[in-house]
């Protein structure tokens, strides 16, 4: 199945094929998820491939948007972080840990009176640097915070 | 079925504050059991939150946010009594929909 | 059974009742590394898993099952037939029909069978989960804990078989045994213990129990599960290496009996997230 999945996300000219998949019953329709998932910036393995997949490359230091995370965690399993960005007309922010295997943890759209704040909890695996980007009239901006992970007491 | 969220939402002046709750593993394909073998990726792709049917935020996640993810998002222009719904859906194809008014 | 080994190796390091502290309590002077865990609990908030937990244990405790199929609404938690309200802030306690001091699992249990006609041994099934399979205690206790937030912690204590289970527990508690020659006491009996950067109450203190006892049952961060005080106990038993208690034991009823009893006066706070 994630043989036969992979194959029709690669090839940009299957949607014949995925068709016929459907009409076949061998995917299921809720498996056409991927229309709204970025999967080249989600699968990237490290920060410069997943900016560029973004289109972020070259995002610019901006103090006007905000991470806020705890300096050490207890526990790297559960980080909790908050991004704002007051940057006029900011349309989406992303985050990244910047020493995951796969550095995007997420990536927010705002529309319709949603204020350019969110807050999430995400995995942490090592003492790494968190990265926020903000998308503001079509530019990408960027700052960033260390967070320390401990073992914690046990990690059992 | 995947278990229902929880939803909070709160009135603080004209701004809604929607907390979400949400029961999945998000596991991230990376982890092995105990028997060496990789324990496939099930995670949460898509977020989104509309308020009173629009459309407010459209999320994407990874593996990397924590199981039984928490959200948090603060919308303008909102009142109490406004609905607001949550979806998420899986890499693996499940989904679920969740409604809340702001209280 | 490799993993549970491994997992036993890993915890048996820190052969403790992790309760973490959200507010100084220790006298000890505290470093940066620990306020700065201290903020990170702060940023953690209320969003607690927990709630998951809760929301399932509501559904079933109000959904008729076991063989007379009838839910466990019409269970007495000590306070009469069918008030979930506070009950658990006044348990342990002694109950007339079972003949017994039990705790609030011991008494769910109890409805289990008397009231759904649950068989014991089905009861005694798989009484505790795991993050991908939570038990059905785990999410029942969830629920019936949560309904005593903000109430205040008080066991009655006036039964002559409460008194004795205060009595027993607190003597358990400082039994040594085992192979390391360990108890209860040994890490929770003196102040300013720690284990790396788990702060350790002093459990024959009334101040250290409330703190302690107001955030149990919990949902822990490293095992992604909620974990019912009959488990903590259990855990403490298993890290002194100390033969595995029957689960709902007199003994650890006892243990529990102890600490409510100690912790009396403290508000209930509701499952805590801990590390």
């Amino acid at each position: 199945m994630d043989m036969i999945r992979r194959t029709v996300l690669k090839g940009a000219g299957a949607t014949g094929m995925l068709a016929g998949l459907l009409a076949a019953g061998v995917l299921k329709p809720t498996l056409a998820y991927a229309e709204d998932w970025n999967k080249a910036a989600f699968e990237a393995k490290d920060i410069n491939e997943a900016l560029k997949s973004l289109g972020a490359a070259s995002a610019a230091d901006h103090k006007d948007l905000v991470i806020k995370a705890p300096e050490i965690a207890e526990n790297g399993s559960v980080v909790p972080v908050d991004v704002s960005s007051n940057i006029p007309n900011t349309t989406s922010i992303a985050i990244l840990i910047l020493k995951n295997p796969f550095p995007l943890s997420s990536q927010f759209e705002f529309s319709n009176g949603a204020m350019t704040d969110v807050s999430i909890r995400v995995k942490v695996a090592d003492t790494s640097v968190i990265r926020a980007i903000a998308k503001a009239d079509g530019k990408f901006y960027s700052t960033q915070k260390e967070v320390k992970v401990t073992v914690g007491g046990c990690g059992g | 079925m995947a278990d229902p969220m929880k939803i909070r939402a709160q009135i603080k002046g004209d701004v809604a504050e929607i907390r979400v709750l949400m029961s999945h593993p998000m596991e991230t394909g990376q982890r092995k059991d105990s028997d060496g073998k990789i324990i496939p990726a099930h995670y949460i792709q898509t977020v989104t939150v509309a308020l009173n049917g629009k459309n407010v935020v459209s999320g994407q996640t990874g593996g990397s946010v924590s199981r039984n993810p928490v959200f948090g998002f603060k919308v303008k222009g909102a009142k109490a009594g406004d609905k607001v719904a949550v979806t998420w859906k899986d890499n693996k194809g499940d989904s679920r929909t969740d409604e809340a008014s702001i209280a | 059974m490799k993993k549970r080994i491994m997992a036993a190796a890993l915890v048996s390091l820190c052969g403790v009742l992790g309760l973490s502290f959200a507010t100084p309590s220790l006298a000890q002077k505290k470093d940066e590394t620990i306020a700065g865990i201290e903020k990170y609990r702060e940023m953690l908030g209320d969003d607690n898993p927990a709630e998951l937990y809760e929301m399932r244990g509501e559904a079933a405790w109000k959904k008729p099952a076991g063989p007379n199929n009838v839910s466990l609404e019409k269970c007495d938690l000590g306070l009469g037939a069918g008030i979930v309200k506070g009950a658990y802030a006044q348990t342990p306690r002694y109950f007339e029909d079972a003949g017994r001091v039990m705790d609030i699992e011991s008494r769910i249990a109890w409805c289990m069978m008397t009231v759904q006609g649950i068989s014991e041994a089905d009861m005694r099934k798989r009484p505790f989960g795991s993050a991908d399979k939570p038990s059905l205690m785990e999410d029942l206790v969830t629920y019936v804990v949560t309904a005593s937030k903000g109430f205040k912690i008080a066991p009655p204590n006036t039964h002559p078989q409460e008194k004795a289970a205060f009595e027993l527990g607190q003597s358990i508690f400082h039994v040594r045994a085992g192979p390391y020659d360990f108890s209860c006491a040994t890490c929770h009996g003196q102040d300013g213990k720690r284990i790396r950067l788990q702060e350790l109450p002093n459990l024959t203190k009334a101040a250290d129990n409330q703190r302690a006892y107001i955030g149990w049952p919990a949902y822990r961060v490293s095992t992604s599960q909620v974990h019912s005080m009959q488990w903590r106990i259990n855990d403490c038993f298993r890290q002194q290496r100390l033969p595995e208690p029957k689960y709902m034991s007199e003994s650890v009823n006892a243990l529990i009996t102890y600490m409510a009893v100690m912790a009396t006066g403290a508000e209930y706070k509701g499952p805590a997230l801990k590390r």
